[in-house]
């Protein structure tokens, strides 16, 4: 019996040990198909500002990390079954996921915007939307905005914002609502983007849109957000941040501190 | 696990099995209506009508449904001739690219079964048929196909399962089929388990409805 609880001490000293341990190997989930935030270049590596951020932070940890490809719909159960330990993926910090994971402070604030066809309008009336067809990218702050605003409107969820913005230009669509930097970059920018253009205001309510976009890590592990906050915190101050900001956005990506 | 979740959300699941239910049936009776002609005339001895018939059920048959569903949503998506025509009406609807995808793919399918029975025919009672005068048309009406029927019925439910299986790809091309209210809700509780199984259970009773119904049918012919 000393011998049975003996044991059971040493695995609870050990596993707690384990549990408390610095981070020294990261696994990352990304997403890898929201450009400028991070996507799959023709070679099949993945880059962006998720990206330059993720690795900035381990470098400030010294910590060793593996980026790991995931898609946007299954990000979340990946995450809490353990196939990465945290998820860089431009994810808005809300009251729904934090009932399932626990956040960083946020890396980043970009307000959620419309986009259309030149010379459609947009009034953000339920009247007025009713009957539109509305692209959003699946189980997004977008996608519950919409949702709860517009329910009269034909709302198409994709797994991915390229999929929706496709739609768009094929005429599928009336709308698409995204963050304004990926559009501006996944749209836009790219070849036949002339022809669409922002419509409506900056959205960023924090009732649907959250407080920002954080790292995602399971709840158990509080000792990794400590330390990714720590980093946050240092590649701010040390101007880090702001070389890979200026990389990819020519405005302020953060907002109020 | 929290089945409570799927409770709430019960109203996305029956919109997705109704989806599932009309897309499904309908595609099957249009793939029908293709299957019946391609697979008699697939064994035409003239080649003007043997060869685009064995065109389509090469190319239906020798390539993934959802690549299938790919290039009939996305692909001619791609070209502004037909953007700019009256398809275009049809072809800007989801629905409508999945039904054409399935229809025709089911069809291929099919239409190999309504070959394989009609090739397999006894020729016993073909020749019985002729002894009686019968005229071609008549030995197809009255023998062949009915005969050709009683024998394809197990293959062909096996193809309604796997119509039914095969549609919850509808849901990459933005329809909420049953598969489609599945990830809407699993993307929305981060609860794959729950919002899978349930959407397992819906296809299972569609299934066993099926091969319940068949089930009975095949019977009747055994008591004749």
């Amino acid at each position: 019996m000393k011998k049975l609880s003996l044991l059971i001490a040493l695995f609870a000293f050990s596993f707690n040990a384990a549990s408390a341990k610095e981070w020294k190997e990261i696994r990352i989930g990304v997403e890898g198909a929201y450009p400028p935030f991070s996507k799959t270049e023709e070679d099949g590596s993945i880059t962006g500002f998720d990206i330059d951020i993720a690795n900035a932070l381990c470098a400030e940890l010294e910590a060793k990390c593996t980026l790991v490809k995931q898609d946007w719909d299954g990000i979340i159960p990946a995450l809490l079954g353990r196939k990465f330990d945290a998820i860089i993926a431009t994810m808005d910090i809300t009251e729904e996921r934090q009932k399932k994971v626990a956040f960083t402070k946020k890396y980043q604030h970009i307000p959620a915007r419309f986009v259309a066809k030149k010379g459609v309008t947009y009034e953000a009336t339920e009247a007025f939307m009713e009957g539109k067809k509305i692209g959003v990218q699946r189980a997004t702050t977008m996608d519950l905005y919409i949702s709860d605003n517009f329910p009269s409107a034909k709302i198409k969820r994709y797994g991915s914002a390229d999929e929706a913005y496709l739609d768009l230009k094929a005429g599928r669509l009336d709308y698409v609502m995204a963050d304004s930097a990926a559009i501006a970059d996944g749209l836009l920018a790219k070849e036949g983007g002339d022809k669409f253009e922002f419509v409506g205001p900056k959205l960023n309510d924090p009732k649907w849109f959250g407080y920002g976009a954080g790292i995602a890590i399971r709840k158990q592990n509080k000792d990794l957000a400590e330390q990714l906050n720590k980093a946050i915190d240092a590649i701010r101050a040390d101007g880090t941040y702001k070389t890979i900001q200026d990389k990819y956005f020519t405005f302020d990506v953060y907002g109020q501190e | 696990m929290d089945f409570s979740i799927i409770l709430n959300e019960y109203q996305f699941y029956l919109d997705g099995l109704w989806t599932t239910t009309w897309l499904v049936a309908l595609s099957l009776l249009i793939g029908l209506v293709i299957a019946l002609p391609a697979g008699v005339l697939r064994s035409h001895p003239n080649w003007l009508i043997k060869g685009p018939i064995w065109a389509y059920m090469y190319f239906f048959r020798g390539t993934p449904l959802l690549v299938q569903l790919f290039l009939i949503y996305y692909g001619v998506a791609q070209f502004d001739s037909l953007r700019e025509s009256w398809l275009w009406y049809y072809f800007q609807e989801a629905w409508f690219c999945a039904l054409l995808a399935f229809s025709l793919n089911t069809g291929a399918y099919t239409a190999e079964i309504v070959r394989g029975v009609i090739s397999t025919m006894p020729k016993g009672e073909l020749e019985a048929a002729k002894a009686y005068g019968m005229s071609r048309l008549q030995i197809l009406r009255r023998i062949t196909l009915p005969n050709s029927l009683r024998r394809a019925l197990p293959a062909y439910s096996n193809e309604i399962i796997f119509m039914i299986h095969g549609s919850a790809i509808a849901g990459v091309v933005t329809i909420v089929d049953i598969t489609g209210a599945a990830r809407v809700v699993n993307a929305r509780y981060y609860a794959p388990f729950e919002a899978y199984l349930a959407a397992g259970v819906l296809y299972m009773c569609l299934t066993f409805s099926v091969i319940y119904l068949f089930k009975l049918w095949e019977k009747s012919y055994q008591h004749q």
